[in-house]
């Protein structure tokens, strides 16, 4: 039986590297792959506690959180390549059109 | 079957139409003619049927409502209590009065029609001209033929108007078109009293119908002062459209116009309008007494002064209208007397020989090529031989010789006026009769007698008028020779026939003289009238004019005065031309100073509100709103530095906002 502080200390860990990722790196595709790191972090969180608490609900919510992450990926991932292949750049020091 | 005498003034109307709107582009003269004489001669027989089934009919008048002009409404009379309905047709009466005038109108009428066609023949607005006359026809027809005082105006204000028209006929003329409206406005002022007059007899009795009228005053429903207001006011508008004293200025000055209008219009019918009014409201000029006397003086005091001035003046024509003006005057001095059919006797008699005169003239006038002035004539007795022929019996008709028609007439009112013991008027008139035989031989003498004084080119080209004018002269000295007999007085074994025909509207007037003082009377008048004649005869003739000369020389300022025409025309001008003028730059100046002194305060007042509101718009109104803008600029020239459009930003304030966010959670 692994232990729920390992699980926790995992978790963190993933969601703060994403974390880290999306504010950090200048490469738009890296922040979107950074965002799966976030959401996986949460996975992780909500299946450790599932197992913890003898609960299936976290299991579940992971099932409904993956699916979303699938789709968000998909249409994020088109967005970008639309909008990157429109401005010739991924560099998002370039990228600051909402400049005030 | 009655005589349908309501057509009577539809053929000239008609005529007016079709030469005035058709025929004044599209016609040939001799079409133009045509209408224009055939309308006037359909009224004559019109005219003559209808006065003969007046006869057959025995001299009972005729009625006609065309058709109801102003419904019956109530109207509150002038004493208060009564109130009448008051009701006006559009009516034509035909009575013995009526038929007299109508035969005059269009029989005179229909021979100066014709006269004008070789007196126009030249002119280019020969339809218009005759357009013009027909309409004159037509107005003074319904003058006549109209039963009330209201159907009468329309005819007397048309007479007016076709008289200006054709005065100001050649309107590019000055003298021409200054006479035209010397003419109107004087009119106007006699206008003022008719309608006054009117008023007053609407106000009193109720209505206006001429019958209605006659027996209203029978009855006693005017008092006499009311009455005597009312006929001395519709007197007025007699002596204006009639040119008696005070009126009479515009006359002489009508003669600018064509030579047939001056004797249609300024001589036979148009001016004898205002006798037609007395003689028509004879009932209420009897009934008022002193409207009566005031008549008979205005009539007896023109006839001297107009002939004064008729001896002095060298244009043929002016002399024939003071002529005019002292010949109506006479009319007036019948009427005066209470002699109206005499006055109307008169005013017949008259319409021939002055048309006669009037026609002649027009010859002459012809015959030199528009010379008017009598010092440029001379000799044309046997140049135009025709003319002086049909000029002499005009002349002898118009002194009062007999047995010519003028002598019956004149002789009528001048022993009406003895008989009335108006012996102030009788002497009026016989002085009157002596100078107008003097007047109208001297002009006779110059013009006819005595050597040539034209120029030669005028000299040469001196000829005879074409049968067309000649053939009506012709027919009007017949009936200036005849036209008398018609009403031959009883002492000459006449019966006055026309007095009797014209008793049933004016009422007989019997003199009460005897046979020997009539007959006295009578010669008293011819031996006046012979004295002028034998005076002009001494004067002219004989002595070529050197006595008439040496008078004006040694009467000097006198002469001038009357030679002047009393100077009535320059009084005239400065008290009421220049009255009117003075009172128009009077309201000129208060226009100018108050009124417009007013609406620029007005404007300037507006105009500095105005700039108030410029003022506060500018600084108020506009500041708020742009300091609104202003501020907003401001708030967002700070606020935008916010917004680096780096996405790691925005990332990094979701977080930093969820870390506070929770933070905030966990601790409170």
């Amino acid at each position: 039986m692994i232990r729920i502080e390992a699980i926790v200390a995992l978790g963190c860990a993933v969601f703060c590297i994403g974390l880290l990722g999306v504010l950090v790196r200048k490469n738009l595709m890296v922040i979107l792959m950074s965002l799966e790191l976030l959401l996986n972090g949460v996975n992780i969180l909500l299946i450790g506690f599932g197992l913890h608490l003898q609960s299936v609900a976290g299991q579940i919510f992971v099932l409904f959180v993956v699916m979303m992450a699938v789709a968000e990926a998909a249409v994020g991932f088109a967005l970008i390549l639309a909008y990157c292949r429109h401005r010739e750049t991924y560099n998002l020091d370039e990228i600051n059109d909402l400049k005030g | 079957m009655p005589a349908p005498f309501y057509w009577i003034p539809l053929f000239p109307l008609l005529g007016f139409l079709i030469n005035g709107l058709i025929g004044i582009r599209r016609f040939p003269n001799r079409a133009v003619h045509a209408v224009g004489v055939a309308a006037v001669g359909l009224s004559f027989l019109t005219s003559l049927w209808s006065s003969a089934a007046l006869l057959a009919a025995g001299n009972v008048a005729a009625e006609k409502i065309l058709f109801i002009w102003i419904p019956a409404n109530l109207i509150h009379l002038a004493n208060g209590a009564s109130s009448a309905a008051f009701q006006v047709d559009f009516a034509f009466r035909f009575d013995a009065l009526t038929a007299v005038m109508c035969l005059v109108v269009t029989g005179v009428g229909l021979l100066i029609h014709i006269y004008s066609i070789g007196y126009m023949s030249h002119d280019k607005s020969y339809a218009r001209f005759f357009a013009y006359l027909n309409l004159f026809t037509c107005a003074m027809l319904v003058l006549v033929l109209g039963a009330n005082l209201a159907v009468m105006f329309i005819g007397w204000e048309g007479v007016g108007l076709c008289s200006y028209l054709l005065i100001g006929f050649w309107f590019s003329k000055d003298s021409a078109a200054n006479a035209g409206k010397k003419a109107f406005i004087t009119n106007r002022v006699g206008d003022f009293g008719f309608l006054l007059g009117t008023g007053i007899l609407m106000w009193f009795l109720g209505t206006v119908d001429f019958n209605a009228i006659s027996s209203g005053v029978t009855q006693g429903l005017l008092t006499r002062p009311v009455a005597t207001a009312a006929a001395l006011l519709l007197f007025l508008g007699a002596t204006g459209k009639s040119a008696q004293l005070p009126l009479y200025t515009w006359l002489p000055d009508a003669m600018e116009g064509p030579t047939p209008v001056s004797a249609l219009i300024h001589a036979a019918t148009m001016v004898t309008a205002g006798v037609y009014l007395v003689a028509r409201l004879n009932v209420l000029f009897t009934f008022s007494g002193t409207a009566l006397t005031v008549v008979a003086l205005v009539g007896g005091l023109t006839a001297c002064y107009a002939a004064t001035m008729g001896f002095v003046q060298f244009d043929i024509k002016r002399v024939l209208a003071y002529s005019t003006i002292s010949q109506i005057g006479y009319m007036f001095l019948g009427l005066g007397v209470g002699a109206y059919a005499a006055g109307i006797f008169h005013l017949m008699t008259h319409a021939f020989f002055k048309s006669l005169l009037f026609l002649a003239a027009g010859s002459v006038i012809h015959a030199l090529s528009g010379e008017q002035d009598m010092r440029r004539m001379g000799g044309l007795r046997r140049r135009i031989p025709g003319t002086y022929r049909v000029f002499l019996v005009g002349a002898i008709a118009i002194a009062g010789v007999p047995p010519f028609a003028g002598f019956f007439s004149k002789d009528e009112i001048l022993a009406s006026a003895f008989a009335s013991g108006n012996y102030v008027a009788w002497a009026l008139g016989l002085t009157g009769a002596l100078m107008t035989a003097f007047y109208m031989f001297r002009l006779i003498f110059m013009t006819f007698f005595g050597p040539e004084r034209m120029d030669e080119k005028t000299a040469h080209h001196v000829h005879e008028s074409p049968p067309v004018m000649l053939r009506p002269l012709y027919l009007l000295a017949g009936l200036s020779v005849v036209g008398g007999w018609v009403g031959l007085p009883a002492v000459l074994l006449g019966g006055d026939w026309f007095g009797r025909f014209l008793a049933p509207v004016t009422g007989h007037h019997v003199l009460h003289l005897s046979h020997g003082l009539e007959l006295g009377l009578m010669a008293i008048s011819i031996a006046a009238g012979a004295a002028g004649i034998a005076a002009a005869y001494i004067i002219y003739v004989r002595r070529g004019g050197e006595p008439a000369r040496a008078c004006a020389a040694r009467l000097g300022p006198l002469y001038t005065l009357v030679e002047r025409k009393y100077y009535v025309d320059e009084i005239y001008n400065g008290l009421i031309v220049g009255g009117c003028l003075l009172l128009g730059r009077l309201s000129a100046l208060f226009d100018q100073v108050l009124i417009d002194g007013v609406v620029n305060g007005a404007a300037g007042l507006t105009r500095l509100v105005s700039r108030g509101s410029i003022l506060f718009d500018g600084s108020v109104v506009d500041g708020a709103v742009n300091g609104v803008g202003r501020l907003h600029q401001f708030a967002a020239r700070h606020v935008r530095r916010l917004q680096t459009g780096y996405l790691y930003s925005y990332a990094l304030a979701v977080v930093v906002g969820m870390v506070l966010f929770i933070s905030a959670v966990l601790l409170f």
